[in-house]
């Protein structure tokens, strides 16, 4: 398969590891924080942790849309499910999320009318061939999928659709970052940049990082060899004392980002003075909200929102994982309480939360080698 | 048996999609509520063994209930024969007889109805396997979704041969038929709305005469098979290491998959080894004889793809393992929840 096997060539992926051996002071900790959800999961989906040396740890970031999510969000967009007229769409990875009263697939058991959408459009296409339902978008996602909602928001209001609205619980990735770098048991010493996202942002809002905090940043891409040359090039930075942002993933990600998406997100959506998430607390300025001109498409504006609000379990230790001071399985919840069946905390609910990934791919692997 | 003192471990408030879907929640609702309540215990396979006067049969049955009712390559119709007529297989015994039961809701038309008997029919004509009976119930419209199938078989098993997960053991090899996945991608990209297009047909078939020339070449050998249908080879082979307390280590580029089937999986974040398959087989042979094995498949009409993809190993215990081709290795699990709506 063209753009993914050159990736994975096992010759190039050995020189590559090579090198990372190389470069890597004997003597030293690493510590390499992937900000994307999407990058955990790779890493162990493709088993990278089994081809870095020890002295090389990656820390699972925050850049997990779903994992991040407040329970609350979750019981209020199934609470306007329950109202009859409603058809409540989702992405699938939002099915089995779960609010304090249930995820949207119990909900769809008990015989709401939940259903999965592979995009928005899908969601405004569903509103207008039923022009008497009330189709509700429950949005998720960081800068990578609030443009399409944007797109679709524009749409709905050009083509007239008044059955449609948008539940926005888009997120953006600067301030997540901004609040791990802040956290007084903050231990990163460089970032993998998120690929995705930064074909949005493009690199530039990255760059405060590498001058102000001294943290160099890769942007990489997401299959095994792109995430090993993003190692090899921090490790550069790192041996040669440099802090910059680099960019690894250069057949995607523009410098400057998408102009049009950019410029979409701008006219549909506003910031939030602030935002909870899931793990990390209240974070100012961090999430998207509808503005005022799409109004009659905002689901908030729309309807009786409840407002819900869920305080995890004190026992889960998400926060502590998230900022890499514990390895998912040193929470005292994982895979007893907490597995990705039946989650307790943010990060096993989504495949790409790191304790979901590490429990899929890698707890059983650590718990064999472990003498009994 | 199923009196008030029998312990039911499933505490599960309600029935979720999920307890349907072939994946773990399925096997705590069989092994938690189910087996305790019905079962007087012994191993849980596709299909019981059961002996009557010297003779070994084995009986199993399955319920269909696909949307949409027809696609690429197959329909509900040859689904409900080829998936008892496989359960029967790879427990080794050849499929004799079939009941049908069926399920119709009220305003299907007729024209579709036959089209699914006549699909059966065939099916049942080309597996060699009689059809003897059945019942019809037909319920309020929309209680049903236009038809669902239930097919009950039974199959006299061949002589020689000795299929269970404990008989396992560490350095036997892992063969799988052909390529996997076919039939869950076609079916998810028959539902539309994912606007991918592929010319993937359903992978639906018999495997008996595969199975029944394995059997005959090197049956004292083989120790275990399974169709891997809902929750893929994944799950399958979870069940293997679960009962036989083993490990099961595969290397990914092994594993037989058409170029489809990876595209679609990479793009929609699933893993071809949590897919369905409707005419697959796993088998687990002595190493000493799973080239023969290997080679006896390639000769059979639809097996020239079967591959060895992995083998056996005591540790870690109960686990399934798969090899990049670059040196890393990750845990398959089996599927969890239901990923995709119901495909068979």
């Amino acid at each position: 398969m063209r753009f993914v096997d050159e990736f994975r060539d096992a010759a190039t992926i050995r020189r590559t590891c090579e090198e990372i051996r190389r470069l890597a002071d004997p003597a030293r900790h690493y510590r390499l924080m992937e900000v994307c959800g999407g990058h955990t999961h790779a890493i162990y989906r493709f088993g990278l942790r089994d081809l870095l040396p020890p002295n090389i740890e990656l820390i699972h970031g925050p850049g997990c849309p779903v994992c991040v999510l407040p329970m609350g969000r979750i019981d209020d967009g199934l609470a306007l499910a329950d109202r009859p007229d409603v058809i409540f769409t989702a992405f699938g990875d939002m099915m089995r999320v779960p609010g304090a009263h249930g995820t949207p697939l119990e909900h769809k058991a008990r015989g709401k009318d939940v259903r999965i959408v592979y995009s928005p459009t899908d969601a405004l296409a569903l509103a207008q061939r039923h022009p008497d339902r009330h189709v509700l978008f429950f949005a998720i996602g960081f800068e990578t999928t609030a443009p399409s909602t944007a797109l679709v928001l524009q749409r709905a209001r050009a083509e007239g659709v008044g059955n449609f609205s948008v539940f926005s619980n888009h997120v953006t990735i600067i301030p997540a970052i901004r609040a791990i770098l802040d956290s007084p048991d903050m231990r990163i010493d460089a970032f993998i940049g998120p690929g995705h996202v930064s074909t949005v942002i493009g690199c530039r809002p990255y760059e405060w990082i590498a001058r102000d905090e001294g943290k160099p940043v890769v942007i990489s891409g997401f299959e095994p060899l792109d995430m090993l040359q993003s190692v090899v090039m921090l490790l550069h930075q790192l041996r040669e004392g440099r802090a910059e942002v680099e960019n690894q993933y250069k057949r995607v990600v523009p410098w400057d980002g998408n102009r049009a998406a950019l410029t979409a997100l701008a006219e549909v959506f506003e910031l939030r003075p602030f935002f909870e998430w899931r793990g990390l607390g209240f974070i100012s300025q961090s999430a998207l909200a509808v503005r005022a001109t799409y109004g009659a498409w905002d689901a908030e504006r729309r309807f009786e929102v409840p407002g819900v609000r869920v305080t995890d379990p004190r026992a889960a230790q998400c926060g502590e994982v998230l900022k890499g001071v514990l390895k998912p399985h040193q929470c005292r919840l994982f895979g007893k309480e907490c597995t990705p069946e039946r989650p307790v905390g943010a990060l096993m609910v989504s495949s790409e939360g790191s304790c979901a990934a590490y429990h899929s791919y890698e707890y059983r692997k650590t718990v064999a080698a472990t003498p009994a | 048996m199923g009196d008030a003192t029998t312990r039911v471990r499933f505490k599960e408030p309600q029935i979720e999609m999920a307890h349907g879907a072939g994946g773990k929640a399925s096997r705590r609702l069989v092994e938690g509520l189910l087996a305790p309540l019905l079962l007087r215990g012994g191993e849980l396979g596709d299909a019981a063994l059961l002996d009557f006067d010297g003779c070994a049969l084995a009986i199993t049955t399955d319920a269909f209930v696909v949307t949409p009712i027809t696609f690429p390559g197959g329909c509900i119709g040859d689904l409900a024969i080829h998936g008892t007529v496989n359960d029967l297989a790879v427990s080794g015994a050849r499929p004799e007889a079939i009941v049908v039961s069926l399920l119709l809701e009220a305003g299907l038309p007729t024209t579709v109805l036959e089209a699914q008997v006549r699909a059966m029919a065939d099916a049942a004509a080309r597996a060699g396997v009689r059809v003897v009976g059945g019942d019809t119930k037909v319920v309020e419209h929309g209680k049903v979704d236009q038809l669902y199938i239930t097919t009950t078989g039974i199959g006299r098993r061949l002589p020689g041969v000795t299929l269970s997960a404990r008989s396992v053991r560490p350095g036997d090899r892992v063969i799988v038929s052909g390529p996997i996945g076919d039939h869950g991608i076609t079916i998810l990209l028959a539902r539309g709305g994912l606007d991918l297009e592929s010319d993937l047909c359903s992978d639906t078939r018999s495997v008996f005469p595969m199975v029944e020339t394995l059997l005959q070449a090197v049956g004292p050998d083989i120790r275990w098979m399974r169709d891997p249908t809902r929750g893929g080879v994944a799950t399958a082979l979870n069940e293997l290491a679960i009962d036989s307390g083993l490990s099961v280590h595969l290397q990914e580029d092994a594993i037989p998959l058409r170029a489809a089937v990876r595209g679609a999986c990479e793009i929609l974040g699933l893993d071809p080894l949590h897919i369905a398959n409707e005419g697959q087989f796993l088998v687990v042979v002595d190493a000493s004889r799973a080239e023969e094995a290997l080679s006896v498949l390639h000769g059979t009409s639809r097996g020239a793809e079967a591959a060895i993809i992995g083998e056996i190993r005591d540790a870690p215990a109960a686990c399934v393992l798969v090899a990049t081709p670059y040196g890393g290795t990750r845990i398959v699990d089996m599927l969890v929840g239901d990923p995709l709506p119901r495909i068979c």
